[in-house]
């Protein structure tokens, strides 16, 4: 079960163009880490890595692990481009199967 | 917290048996760092900026950027040679860690959380060493049939999926 807090938006406030929204947000987080599905690695280790290298509670880190199992791919962290960069260090010491790329 | 696990003798020297070959690798994939005085001088290593022909080493030191993508290849080969020293540093540390504390002769291994961290890692490398030279697939069954010469060395495998759960139920019970 999933909470989501939010308010809606204020449309007094909220000015800024979709373009400009999406420039920000790109300028935000322009790198992303993407682990890839492989027959080896085991859904519980792989759980484990991410809530030890992310600090992901159980829920997120079970819901990434069956993204990578089920759909081949998830991206689990993103940032700058030195952020990420240890982000796919760290995996590929833990053994998973790590990449990094712009955030599309 | 402390892992416990009782190793028949066979079990060690499997695992030792395993946990030396793939330092083997590791080591010899080290040895090709290219000879660079200015590292010499400054101490920054550099590794290699082409991926390992050896498909094991290949599964255990991938690329970093996503293919495809734009400049990937580059990216890739630039992070490879920046990074590639310190990953096969701590893999070796981790190898280094099991031989150091699994009994040759079997027996009794008993480990600190930090040293169980260690051997999740190294067993890990090695089961995708295994993994990758026996083809393993997603469904692999428990038992290949005795003609296929993969057969003698899947319940290897198995008993090291067994271990690397065992230690992960240990690390976050």
């Amino acid at each position: 079960m999933q909470v989501v807090l939010s308010a809606p938006a204020d449309p007094e406030v909220d000015e800024r163009t979709e373009a400009e929204a999406d420039e920000a947000t790109l300028a935000d987080t322009p790198w992303q880490t993407i682990v890839w599905n492989d027959p080896v690695n085991l859904m519980s280790y792989v759980t484990y890595v991410f809530q030890k290298l992310f600090g992901y509670d159980k829920a997120k880190a079970t819901a990434l692990m069956l993204d990578v199992h089920h759909k081949g791919r998830a991206t689990v962290s993103s940032g700058s481009r030195e952020k990420v960069e240890g982000d796919v260090a760290r995996l590929h010491a833990a053994g998973l199967w790590a990449t990094m790329q712009r955030a599309s | 917290m402390r892992f416990v696990a009782v190793l028949e003798r066979p079990e060690a020297s499997v695992l030792r048996g395993l946990m030396g070959q793939v330092e083997q690798m590791l080591t010899g994939r080290g040895a090709e760092s290219p000879d660079d005085e200015l590292a010499a001088l400054t101490g920054i290593r550099t590794g290699p900026s082409t991926p390992p022909d050896d498909p094991v080493l290949a599964r255990l030191l991938p690329d970093f950027a996503s293919s495809g993508e734009e400049d990937a290849d580059e990216l890739s080969a630039a992070l490879r040679s920046v990074r590639e020293p310190e990953l096969i540093e701590a893999k070796q540390a981790a190898i280094a860690t099991v031989l150091a504390t699994c009994p040759p002769g079997g027996g009794r291994v008993e480990l600190a959380p930090s040293q169980a961290e260690e051997w999740l890692a190294a067993v890990n490398d090695v089961r995708l060493a295994l993994g990758v030279a026996l083809e393993v697939t997603e469904d692999m069954p428990e038992q290949l049939p005795a003609d296929d010469p993969r057969a003698d060395h899947l319940p290897v495998y198995h008993w090291l999926t067994w271990l690397q759960d065992s230690l992960v139920t240990t690390l976050t019970a």
